[in-house]
């Protein structure tokens, strides 16, 4: 008996982790999410060059290889976060000036703005509210993501229109089954740092809405 | 400047690469194993994004 009420305390100590957990991972990720938006508006505004997504790129890639996983479980890494989030912002911004140059850009961008959030919220909802543990995903999208990872390194060189097609619609794909990967992890209790929860679904986001961006224009053409 | 980017964005993704090859080892050896009826739960949702990207496409064109 007594047994028995230990199970349920643990049981109900581990549930109240892991909504925490997921209210504090929502709460970073609108933080987040709306400071990347300020951030490319301010960038639009300074109208930065384009080569300014390059360099955001690369700075947050370095920052969450090298300095968020140091700091993920201290104060700091909120301020990590925000400062990756925040250069993401920055190279965003570029990119969409860039975009509010072509003729059916503000529709693009709109359309690519709207079918992201359609994207997560319909995948998040999916995995929260699917008994079913995502986890087994973890081998296919880390060995997914090494694949396009080369991809991408090869068609930096070769720029060609189709590669970069089929790389961005491998990306939504690869982003989508990692939303449910990291939704399933939180809700099951395999994620318990919400800076790093965070960090995962705001990839996926960024990611989504970059390769609908890049698949609109190309696709969303008048030829 | 452009191509100096592109060379540092390269030689920052292959780092990524090598980055990712330990928890890609981690998860293939260690991962839990798809039960019976997994995957059709995530290709279902995955079927539904490609729909929705096909439904965005006809909308902008």
């Amino acid at each position: 008996m007594a047994n028995a009420d230990y199970s349920i305390v643990r049981g109900a100590e581990r549930a109240v982790a892991t909504n925490k957990v997921l209210k504090n991972t929502y709460l970073l990720l609108s933080a987040t999410l709306a400071f990347s938006a300020v951030m490319a508006g301010v960038s639009m505004v300074l109208a930065l060059p384009s080569w300014m997504y390059l360099v955001s790129v690369i700075g947050a890639i370095l920052m969450g290889m090298f300095v968020l996983p140091r700091t993920a479980n201290s104060s700091a890494g909120i301020g990590v976060i925000f400062g990756i989030t925040g250069l993401l912002g920055l190279g965003l911004g570029s990119i969409l000036t860039a975009y509010l140059a072509l003729p059916k850009g503000p529709e693009i961008i709109a359309t690519a703005f709207g079918g992201t959030g359609l994207i997560f919220l319909g995948l998040s909802g999916y995995a929260l509210t699917a008994k079913r543990d995502f986890s087994f995903l973890g081998g296919f999208v880390f060995a997914g993501m090494m694949v396009v990872l080369i991809a991408i390194v090869a068609n930096l060189f070769l720029q060609m229109p189709a590669l970069s097609l089929a790389i961005s619609a491998a990306i939504i794909l690869l982003m989508s089954a990692f939303i449910l990967f990291d939704t399933s992890r939180i809700v099951n209790g395999g994620e318990t740092n919400y800076i790093m929860a965070t960090y995962g679904l705001y990839l996926s986001i960024f990611n989504i809405f970059i390769s609908l961006l890049q698949i609109l224009g190309i696709m969303g053409g008048d030829d | 400047m452009t191509l100096f980017l592109q060379i540092t964005l390269a030689v920052v993704l292959v780092m990524m690469l090598f980055f990712l090859w330990p928890t890609f080892k981690h998860w293939q050896e260690h991962g839990p194993k798809a039960k019976e009826g997994d995957w059709q739960a995530v290709v279902l949702p995955l079927a539904l994004v490609v729909g929705l990207v096909v439904l965005l496409i006809a909308l902008v064109r």
